[in-house]
């Protein structure tokens, strides 16, 4: 039981994070154009890197 | 895609993209351009790399979700030609207005959602340790914790209900919030009690998941309005945005409508709409005047004649004076009697409106019940008070929240998919409900565009059409486009007499294409009116035209009759023209009024209305805007003018006239939809209400229905998305898949090199 001292404060803060990146993908624009983005990734113009 | 209709845009203009556009910084300007015939990937990299390539192009991105482009260009370099670009490459380009983009409303919506959405299933994983036996201490740490994390989200997720729930009682009203924000603050408040009581039960999950349940048909009602609202708006404009006025010192500015005063000089130059009333100083052409008036014919002018405000000057360049300003124009005039008709209309209830009103008080009764109830038999407030909570909580608004907006917006999806887009949910409740359909003529049943009749002689009308290439004029462009394929003579030089007619020269004939009185010298006994093709003065050959129906408009016209609704057609043209229409889509002469102004078209659907019908209006642009806001429910094309979109409930892009009994087939399947989800919550009240009042209800018991009624109400409404994957629902035999859009825009791709 003493465990769950650190183990509920961590997967808190976990939790808090995934909800973090979620804000900020809403803020960088990533919902903005969803059909759009998903044909952009087949028009593959730019160069292929080497490995 | 198709040639836009003559009622439509005319392409945009370099001085309209600068108005609409505003400063983002750095010198550089920004524009938004609506490209509702955008597809695919294919799409974005042409145009992309069209507009992209203009010079002061800074930036160019395709937003394929909303079908719109949007500019950035430097502000020196000057306006770059959009237009043209997305022409030539095939698309319709509609102007959209300078708004700011940003929805704000929206963004607090998903995040309240987000934040509701991550402390609900944070505290639910600590309730299932409780429900599996946890006891004492941990419990109580675990309790502890849930009000911990359940106090912050009420605070931000909550907000949005708790206000509209202060300003609605400071009014002394009550709405859907009320009881909402009293069953999840009741529910808190007692649960933080129990907590300190070291109570084995509390409500923290079930007041969270209220929240987050209840955003959902939030978020989702919201953002159908406003996509459906931006994606309607500024899709282009009738009247220009300014006009090109002459000074006495024949210097000529561009100035914004506003500005332009009575008396003033204005070049309008061809292919340009008269910006304001206004009356012809110099110059002779034709006017398109089947906005104002819906007759096909074009009109001619000469100096002294009147012109109206919004009408399309087709041939020659004039100097006008204008009579009105702006305001005082005959398209104002217009906007007023849409504003006097749509008063009428906003009698209309929402479903969900009429619900919420039956709903608030019958709950707030029950709760109320249920306390008095149990106080009085048990003497326990505390049980009381749980078992009040435990109604209120479960007679959960959820499946009622979600129930009309969850069909509404996949609605609007299946429609926004076939090119019909909704302005809002009471649009398709208006729609389902829809008796009768009355269809303008001109832009509307018909393209608005003159077609050639059959019966002229080849070698005529081969001569003709190199003669007809010369002039914008529609009948000119309608023998070009006839005789197009066949080879003819190039004339040496072809002179344009706006107005009259085209004159050519070929091996020392002279040639006449245009009106009879000016082309024929000799006079004939019986001389035909209209269009006719001279050698020397002599007839050759006489042009008789007729308005290309709009393509899959019999059919249309057929499916709607098979439903059992009667149609009607209301033409401002004369009698003889809409006849000929009616024919053709064999309908009883005893079904058109033609000869109708704006205000009497008005007055028959009000008429209508009055005797208790719905009426469904499709019509097109000034001369039925009043009438698209006076009828029950209204469409339009989206060749449509600015003002006829902005009237018109729906607005469909193809061009094809299915869309009418498409939008009418998905109207009545989602009202079907919203029934069943009615039905549902009902029932589902009707079987937990009593259990909450008699005390079986649990916190557990509470969130497994209130997630599963949710649940259902939206699995339910999801399938109207399946009726149309199966191929049986929303497409049948009269309307036109997806599949056939791509087919029909595959030449062009081809032609553009795709």
């Amino acid at each position: 039981m003493k465990a769950l001292i650190y183990l509920i404060p961590i997967s808190l803060f976990l939790g808090g994070l995934a909800l973090g990146a979620f804000f900020w993908s809403l803020k960088s624009g990533q919902y903005e154009d969803l059909a759009g983005d998903a044909e952009r990734v087949l028009l593959g113009d730019e160069e292929d890197r080497p490995l | 895609m198709t040639a836009p209709a003559t009622g439509g845009n005319r392409g945009i203009s370099a001085d309209d993209l600068l108005l609409a556009s505003r400063a983002v910084g750095n010198g550089l300007r920004h524009n938004d351009i609506s490209v509702p015939g955008v597809m695919c990937g294919g799409c974005i990299r042409k145009i992309e790399g069209a507009v992209g390539g203009l010079p002061g192009v800074v930036h160019a991105r395709v937003n394929l979700s909303t079908k719109r482009v949007a500019v950035d260009w430097q502000e020196e370099a000057g306006p770059p030609p959009l237009g043209v670009t997305l022409s030539r490459l095939g698309y319709d380009a509609f102007l959209q207005e300078a708004d700011d983009g940003r929805d704000p409303e929206l963004g607090r919506l998903i995040r309240a959602l987000a934040v509701a959405g991550f402390a609900m299933m944070n505290i639910m994983a600590f309730s299932i340790s409780v429900w599996a036996g946890a006891g004492g201490e941990i419990r109580d740490i675990f309790h502890w914790i849930s009000a911990a994390i359940a106090l912050p989200t009420l605070l931000y997720s909550g907000r949005v209900f708790f206000l509209s729930a202060f300003r609605a009682l400071r009014h002394g009203e009550t709405n859907m919030d009320v009881p909402i924000s009293l069953g999840v603050l009741l529910a808190f408040g007692m649960s933080l009690y129990d907590t300190i009581g070291h109570q084995t039960h509390t409500y923290f999950d079930a007041s969270v998941s209220l929240l987050f349940f209840l955003l959902i048909g939030r978020t989702l009602d919201h953002v159908m309005r406003e996509k459906a609202r931006t994606a309607v708006k500024g899709l282009g404009k009738l009247a220009a945005r300014g006009a090109t006025v002459v000074d006495e010192d024949g210097a000529q500015r561009y100035l914004p409508m506003e500005e332009i005063t009575p008396g003033m000089k204005v070049r309008v130059l061809p292919g340009g709409r008269i910006p304001v009333d206004a009356v012809v100083l110099e110059g002779r052409s034709d006017i398109d005047v089947s906005l104002a008036t819906g007759e096909s014919a074009p009109e001619a002018v000469l100096p002294g004649s009147r012109l109206r405000a919004g009408t399309l000057n087709l041939t020659g360049s004039l100097l006008v004076a204008a009579t009105a300003t702006a305001r005082n124009s005959f398209l104002s005039e217009m906007l007023r009697l849409m504003e006097a008709a749509e008063g009428g209309r906003s009698h209309y209830r929402r479903l969900s409106d009429k619900a919420a009103a039956l709903y608030v008080p019958v709950v707030h009764g029950a709760a109320l019940l249920a306390f008095l109830g149990w106080f009085v038999a048990s003497g326990d407030w505390h049980q009381a008070l749980t078992i009040a909570v435990a109604v209120l909580i479960i007679t959960c608004p959820c499946a009622l929240g979600l129930a009309v907006p969850m069909v509404q917006v996949v609605a609007a999806k299946v429609l926004f998919e076939r090119g019909i887009m909704v302005k809002d949910g009471s649009a398709l409740e208006r729609l389902a409900d829809v008796d009768t359909v009355l269809f303008d003529k001109t832009g509307t049943l018909t393209l608005g565009q003159a077609e050639l009749l059959p019966g002229v002689a080849p070698a005529n009308l081969a001569i003709a059409a190199r003669l007809a290439a010369h002039s914008r004029h529609p009948y000119a462009e309608a023998i070009a486009r006839a005789g197009e394929d066949l080879a003819g003579p190039a004339f040496e030089d072809v002179a344009e007499h706006a107005g009259l007619g085209l004159e050519g020269v070929l091996d020392g004939v002279h040639w006449r294409l245009g009106r009879s009185s000016w082309a024929l010298q000799k006079a004939v006994d019986n001389a035909p009116g209209g269009t006719v093709l001279t050698r020397d003065g002599a007839l050759v050959e006489t042009f008789l035209f007729r308005d290309s129906l709009r393509s899959g408009a019999e059919g249309a016209i057929t499916a709607l009759q098979q439903e059992g609704l009667p149609v009607r057609i209301l033409s401002g043209d004369t009698p003889a023209m809409v006849a000929g229409v009616a024919d053709a889509l064999s309908l009883p002469h005893s079904a058109v009024m033609a000869g109708l102004l704006p205000a009497e078209k008005t007055a028959r659907i009000q008429m209508l209305v009055k005797a208790g019908h719905r009426p469904l209006m499709v019509g097109d642009g000034l001369n039925d805007a009043p009438a698209l806001a006076a009828a029950h429910v209204s469409m339009a094309p989206g060749s449509a003018a600015d003002i006829g979109r902005q009237a018109a409930d729906l607005i469909f892009l193809h061009p094809d006239l299915s869309a009418v009994p498409a939008a009418l087939k998905v109207a009545g399947q989602a009202a079907r939809l919203i029934r069943q989800n009615f039905a549902f919550a009902i029932l589902y009240n009707m079987v937990a209400l009593p259990l909450a009042i008699a005390g079986f209800v649990t916190p557990l018991i509470a969130a497994l229905a209130m997630s599963s009624s949710s649940i259902f109400v939206v699995s339910n409404a999801l399938r109207l998305n399946l009726g149309r994957k199966d191929g049986a629902g929303v497409h049948d035999k009269d309307g036109v898949t997806d599949a056939a859009i791509r087919r029909s825009a595959l030449p062009l791709l081809e032609e553009h090199g795709a």
